[in-house]
């Protein structure tokens, strides 16, 4: 209390640093750290600890064991290590331990001593040996640089989606480096390594040498390299015990600094506060420490987010403390407490000891319906876990059943999954495990879960119309669908075919179909359209003109008006073209060809089936008052006032109208009454429909 | 006459921000591919985009030629081409056949892929069975809402109607539900919510899954439209296949209006120029006799001609300071309005040269007739003969199809020869016309039977089966029978008119049928507004074989002012028509409600007719 500043000592010239305890290891150690393959993970995350036997001369004979502790040095997990040797640890920014052996196999374990997975480095390494090995963090994740006893670098950038990149060889490289690092610059990894006075950049196309600017001369070789966390700055340890500290760019000197040490360092870091402006590096000897800095530019260290903080503790298996922080900091559930427990709820399925119902039991107990829970994401892990029952088990509390469908399809729960994606309605989830299906079962079966499912069929028959035809009509086949198949043959006949013998035939498996289908009616007309386009074959021979693809009607108008009435009639007879419908044809056909001769002669052939109305309507329409006239006196009672009043014929309407005693009839007469003209049929109306109101 | 507003009628919400957004985000997509682009842009979408972003706004961001896609070999040698299309496989292919044709050319060249408004999977998969899936690149242009006037939103999707209520393809549901959420995001929540159909039902679901998913979005926001009806086009076919008689159907139907503007032809202009014309409310002209009986409206034109003049009149005796006044201020708005009158002057003369012809007098009473369900023998000749004389293929199907729906079916007898005919005249193609009328519930034939109330709970059985999914193709005829006689008369379709019915002072919504039939559709909205639920209507839902697809869904939310609570959207899915439109207009003065018309696409007979006709490529 007295004095604060007692325990501070000077620094140089103008600062001043103190040292005090946080706290102190709990860890009971049995090895000494030197002897040890040392990782500790960034941000007060987990270190890890393994003994190396394989250094000494003589392997041990004993497996060692690899520590994990906490950074208060809590053990959290010990195992015996059973695999290869080890050349280098690192943790990755989830938190995963990465072991590099010397084969090149990276062996993957959580912080609790769990194994996750393993992955291989190439054949290259597996063959040259792992000489030496980084593990480094980008901003996309974390990945690992191999030295190999070839003297090459192999890496990977992001070991969660493994890539591997083999660099360009160093040439003239006889020997290991001195001392190398990654450097990361515009997303790419580089690797920064030097040989005697030399320093070389590889990137993944080529290895250029480089200086460093402003580096004192007489270097004969670099000791000891470390780059800062964030990739920026750069410190070199020279043989002439002098320091030279940059940005990794290696664009600009920060500082220098000698400190007549001329050993190689065991270790060299840059140490800073977060936000400090002060950055400097540590530089370690067997029994001597020394900190060098320079205060110019300040550093923004990425803070953990309070995210990242909670997936520290989740990691850790503290559930209950993460809860109390999210309810504490009132975050939103969504982010929070939902995210916790599925966390916790991904924990659960991995204890095998329990059985499927009450692993389901219980998370669906502490979870309910939590918003932002994902029971799909804890079915997952279950699945991953190899406890597919469990997953379908926990699927099933998923309300989203869309959301169920990628893990059914992984789980080759196709037909469900189709189900599924039915129920949610999105249709392109459902072609998607159509597709699925499709490649995954025979087509009999394929079409047979099709046919139980009516909204996943029709989306395939329309996606097969466009573009796969022939399913189509293997879909129908396997249905026993007549009808449709009947219409697709339909269709064929004049969409896909074009020979007439083609036509034909397509005509007949239609036909034959419909048959089938008990349709007689369409199966008759498609018979009748085999002989026509047959007929209509002979007619265009004989008689050259098109009458292809003509309906029965307008082959028939076409051959009256090429003066073929011969052949028209034969077609009519031998189709059985109703008789109205033959009077209308050629009505219209002889009218259109205005040979009146032959459409009275063909008036008075018999008595007309349509009346004699059309015969005048249609003389008017060609503006032939003449012959309308010769027809209006055929008309028949109900319609002969019209047929008059067509012909221009006012007076006779209306005494037609009068005579019939119709009160519509003669409005429409009076309608047609105009001014002088007309005057006396007006008047002559008037009276006849005042008498007829006084009866 | 164009019947006023209520005073307390409330205001519609302003959606042109509808077209901001669409705007703004094809911007954006645009921008995604930098530099100079030709852009290909597929037939079905040019109007609407031209609603959205006209060419010079295209060019701004450095659009540098325009194409239709369409099957030519394309000439354009830019470096960058953008397509704008439908998620269709036809245009999956055509792409295809042109990245693979430069490929053999030795050419690359940068390709985006735009579809609007979403990427199906199906089309990702034929580009990468083409090869060409890594060649270009996909994005979505959500553009799903245009409006087309103050109270219309189309989604400018036609084939929304065949490929559900045809091909049974659920893939535009998914896009319905996005546009409802997108209006519940702009315009607040919907507290009440009605809907009637099997697709209405899913729609309503999906939408509500979408509002569930993005949680607390609108929540706590005032609700700005206190009602929304979704409706199946299916619920109701026989108005839609009616012949239209309100001048804005009637042009509809004669000239047909594409994306709310006409081409008004030289026999309409009166020069030997085509004009085309945006018909909405800005239309002062058009905005007056839109929703007029046609019988009305050439009267109501000549008037106002002379009203015209009389206000040009008003120059003479005008001093110096007044006849400047008038130029400067006045004689623009009547020039315009001089335009517009003598324009739809010219559209009614060309309608009743077309229309008030024997012909047309003989087909309405035909109609009014099967609506009324009288002299069904008459009728079924007339069609005949209208078949055989071959008047036009379009219009013999929709009275067939409106024969076949007010009657529960064709008899046998009349199924065979009716369809006889039509293949003598028309083709033999139409053989799968009469399959996909059949299977759409449109144009079937009477069972044996089927009158018995027995078989009539049997089949109402049936469609609850349908809904699961397991109806066969045989009973579908069967599970779609209309009931159309008995619902009119438990709706009272079909007013009692004692003497004239007076079409220039309407009293119901009937007038847009001549007075002799109120929409089947708008009836229902009515009905269920006023009752707000399907409450006492259990039979009409029954006897529209819609037992399980009628819902109603009532938040408690008393946030919704009195006065959004009078503002009504109706969706239509599968099209509405224009005289749908004038009649819950009609309504909504009567009550003083607003209508506000959403529909996949504003529809009329004849575009149902050909969805459903097959045509010989």
């Amino acid at each position: 209390m007295d004095c604060y500043t007692a325990n501070w000592n000077p620094l140089g010239d103008s600062a001043f640093y103190r040292k005090y305890e946080l706290y102190s290891m709990d860890w009971d150690l049995k090895e000494e750290l030197r002897d040890c393959l040392v990782a500790a993970a960034p941000y007060g995350g987990p270190i890890a600890l393994l003994r190396n036997p394989w250094r000494k001369e003589k392997a041990a004979s004993v497996r060692p064991v690899l520590d994990i502790y906490s950074a208060s040095g809590m053990p959290l997990a010990s195992l015996l290590w059973k695999s290869g040797p080890v050349v280098s640890l690192g943790w990755s920014a989830e938190e995963e331990l990465l072991c590099v052996q010397e084969d090149g196999a990276v062996l993957v374990y959580g912080l609790h001593g769990d194994f996750r997975r393993h992955f291989s480095m190439g054949n290259e390494v597996l063959q040259n040996r792992v000489l030496d090995a980084r593990v480094f963090h980008t901003e996309f994740g974390s990945g690992v640089a191999i030295l190999t006893g070839a003297h090459r670098f192999t890496l990977s950038a992001n070991v969660g989606d493994l890539k591997l990149r083999r660099m360009p060889e160093v040439p003239g490289l006889q020997s290991a480096p001195s001392c190398w690092t990654v450097l990361c610059q515009d997303r790419v990894a580089h690797i920064l390594l030097a040989v005697g006075p030399d320093l070389y950049l590889l990137d993944h196309a080529a290895c250029s040498a480089v200086t460093l600017p402003g580096l004192a001369p007489g270097v004969s070789s670099f000791l000891q390299m470390a780059v800062s966390f964030t990739y920026r700055h750069l410190a070199l340890f020279t043989d002439t015990g002098y320091i030279w500290m940059g940005t990794a760019s290696l664009k600009e000197k920060l500082c220098e600094f000698n400190c007549n040490i001329r050993a190689a360092p065991k270790q060299m870091v840059w140490c800073s506060r977060p936000r400090s402006k002060e950055r400097a590096v540590v530089v370690a000897w067997e029994r001597r420490l020394m900190v060098v800095g320079d205060a110019s530019e300040s550093i923004q260290y990425k803070q953990l987010t309070i995210q990242v903080l909670l997936d520290r503790l989740v990691l850790r298996r503290l559930y209950p403390l993460a809860i109390q922080i999210c309810e504490y900091l009132r975050l939103p559930e969504v982010q929070g407490v939902s995210r916790i427990l599925a966390h916790w709820a991904c924990y659960k399925v991995q204890q095998k000891d329990v059985s499927d119902e009450d692993v389901a039991r219980a998370i669906n107990q502490k979870l309910g319906d939590t918003p932002g829970v994902s029971y799909s994401d804890i079915a997952a892990r279950a699945y991953g876990c190899g406890r597919t029952e469990l997953a379908i088990k926990l699927l099933e509390y998923e309300p989203r059943s869309g959301e169920q469908v990628p893990l059914l399809l992984k789980m080759k729960r196709s037909k469900l999954a189709l189900s599924k994606a039915i129920e949610s309605g999105d249709t392109d989830l459902v072609f998607t495990v159509l597709l699925h299906l499709k490649n995954e079962l025979n087509r009999g079966d394929f079409f047979m879960t099709l046919r139980n499912q009516p909204m996943a069929l029709s989306l395939y028959r329309q996606f097969c119309k466009h573009q796969e035809l022939e399913t189509l009509k293997d879909l129908y086949n396997q249905d026993d669908n007549h009808q449709e198949l009947g219409s697709f043959h339909i269709r064929a006949s004049y969409a896909a075919e074009e020979r007439i013998e083609g036509r034909v035939a397509a005509l007949q498996t239609a036909a034959d179909a419909f048959y089938k289908a008990k349709n007689e009616f369409a199966a008759k007309a498609t018979e009748d359209q085999m002989r026509l386009l047959r007929l209509q074959r002979r007619l265009e021979d004989e008689l050259g003109g098109q009458f292809l693809d003509l309906s029965l009607h307008d082959t028939v108008t076409t051959l009256i008006l090429g003066g073929h009435n011969k052949r028209a009639e034969q077609l009519a007879r031998d189709f059985r073209i109703p008789d109205k419908r033959l009077w209308w044809l050629k009505l219209t056909a002889l009218a259109d060809l205005e040979d009146w001769e032959e459409l009275e002669k063909f008036s008075k052939s018999k008595k007309s089936p349509i009346g004699y109305l059309p015969f005048v309507e249609i003389c008017i329409k060609q503006h032939n008052k003449y012959e309308a006239k010769k027809y209006a006196s055929r008309v028949g009672p109900e319609q002969k006032v019209k047929a008059l009043l067509l012909v221009g014929d006012v007076a006779q309407a209306a005494d037609v109208a009068i005579e019939h005693r119709n009160e519509a009839e003669l409005s429409l007469v009076l309608s047609h009454c105009t001014g002088a003209t007309d005057g006396a049929t007006a008047d002559k109306i008037q009276r006849a429909r005042a008498q007829a109101q006084k009866k | 006459m164009a019947f006023p507003h209520r005073l307390d009628a409330p205001e519609l919400p302003d959606f042109s921000m509808l077209k901001r957004l669409a705007r703004d985000q094809l911007i954006y997509l645009l921008e995604q591919l930098p530099g100079k682009k030709d852009l290909f842009i597929e037939a079905d979408l040019m109007s609407p985009l031209d609603r959205i972003a006209n060419v010079s706004i295209l060019k701004q961001h450095e659009v540098d030629k325009l194409y239709k896609v369409e099957n030519k070999p394309v000439l354009s040698s830019n470096e960058q081409l953008c397509f704008l299309v439908r998620p269709r496989i036809k245009n999956m292919r055509y792409i295809a056949s042109l990245v693979n044709a430069d490929k053999v050319a030795g050419r690359t060249r940068k390709y985006k892929v735009i579809f609007s408004p979403q990427k199906f999977y199906a089309c990702e998969m034929v580009l990468e069975e083409e090869g060409i899936y890594g060649d270009v690149s996909c994005d979505e242009w959500a553009f799903s809402l245009l409006p087309l006037d103050v109270d219309l939103l189309s989604m400018e999707l036609p084939e929304f109607f065949r490929d559900y209520f045809l091909e049974g393809d659920q893939r535009w549901i998914n896009t319905v539900a996005q546009a409802l959420h997108l209006l519940s995001t702009l315009y607040g929540p919907f507290p009440n919510c009605y809907g009637i159909g099997r697709c209405a039902k899913m729609a309503y679901e999906l939408w509500r899954k979408l509002e569930e998913e993005e949680d607390g979005e609108t929540k706590g926001r005032r609700p700005e439209i206190g009602h929304i009806f979704l409706l199946d086009r299916d619920v109701d076919f026989v108005t839609a296949l009616c012949s239209q008689v309100v001048y804005e159907g009637l042009v509809d139907d004669t000239f047909r209006i594409k994306c709310g503007s006409v081409d008004f032809g030289p026999e309409v202009t009166s020069s030997d120029k085509s004009l085309k014309v945006l018909l909405n409310a800005e239309d002062k002209v058009f905005h007056e006799i839109r929703n007029e009986h046609f019988s009305n409206v050439f009267g109501f034109l000549s008037q106002k001609a002379r009203n015209l003049q009389a206000q040009y009149d008003r120059r003479r005796g005008m001093d110096i300071k007044q006849m400047k006044n008038f130029v400067s201020q006045e004689l623009k708005g009547l020039k315009q309005e001089h335009r517009l009158l003598s324009l739809h002057i010219g559209a009614c003369e060309s309608i009743m040269k077309k229309k008030t012809k024997q012909d047309f007098q003989e087909l309405i009473k035909t109609e009014h007739a099967l609506l009324e369900g009288f002299n069904i023998r008459e009728s079924t000749s007339y069609i005949e003969e209208h078949i055989d004389r071959q008047v036009s293929p379009i219009e013999s199907l929709r009275l067939m199809c409106l024969l076949s729906i007010t009657e529960n079916g064709l008899i046998p007898k009349d199924y065979r020869s009716l369809k006889t005919q039509y293949l003598q005249s028309y083709g033999p193609e139409h053989l799968l016309t009469f399959s996909n009328l059949r299977r759409a519930g449109l144009l079937t034939e009477q069972g044996p039977g089927d009158t018995l109330t027995a078989v009539e709970s049997k089949v109402s059985k049936l469609v609850t089966d349908k809904a699961a999914g397991k109806i066969t193709d045989a009973f579908s005829s069967l599970a779609k029978r209309s009931n159309f006689r008995a619902i009119s008369k438990k709706l009272n379709l079909i007013p009692r008119v004692d003497g004239e019915y007076d079409l220039k002072v309407p009293r119901d919504m009937a007038y847009v049928f001549s007075g002799a039939y109120v929409p089947l559709s708008c009836r229902i909205i009515e009905q269920v507004l006023e009752r707000r639920s399907w409450q006492g209507l259990d039979e009409v839902v029954r006897l529209l074989n819609c037992g399980d697809f009628a819902f109603t869904d009532m938040t408690k939310e008393d946030k919704a002012s009195s006065e959004s609570l009078r503002l009504i959207l109706v969706v239509f899915l599968g099209g509405c028509t224009f005289s749908e439109i004038s009649a819950l207009r009609f309504l909504g003065r009567e009550k003083g409600y607003r209508f506000i018309f959403l529909t996949t696409a504003v529809t009329n007979s004849a575009r149902l007719m050909e969805a459903m006709s097959e045509v010989k490529a």
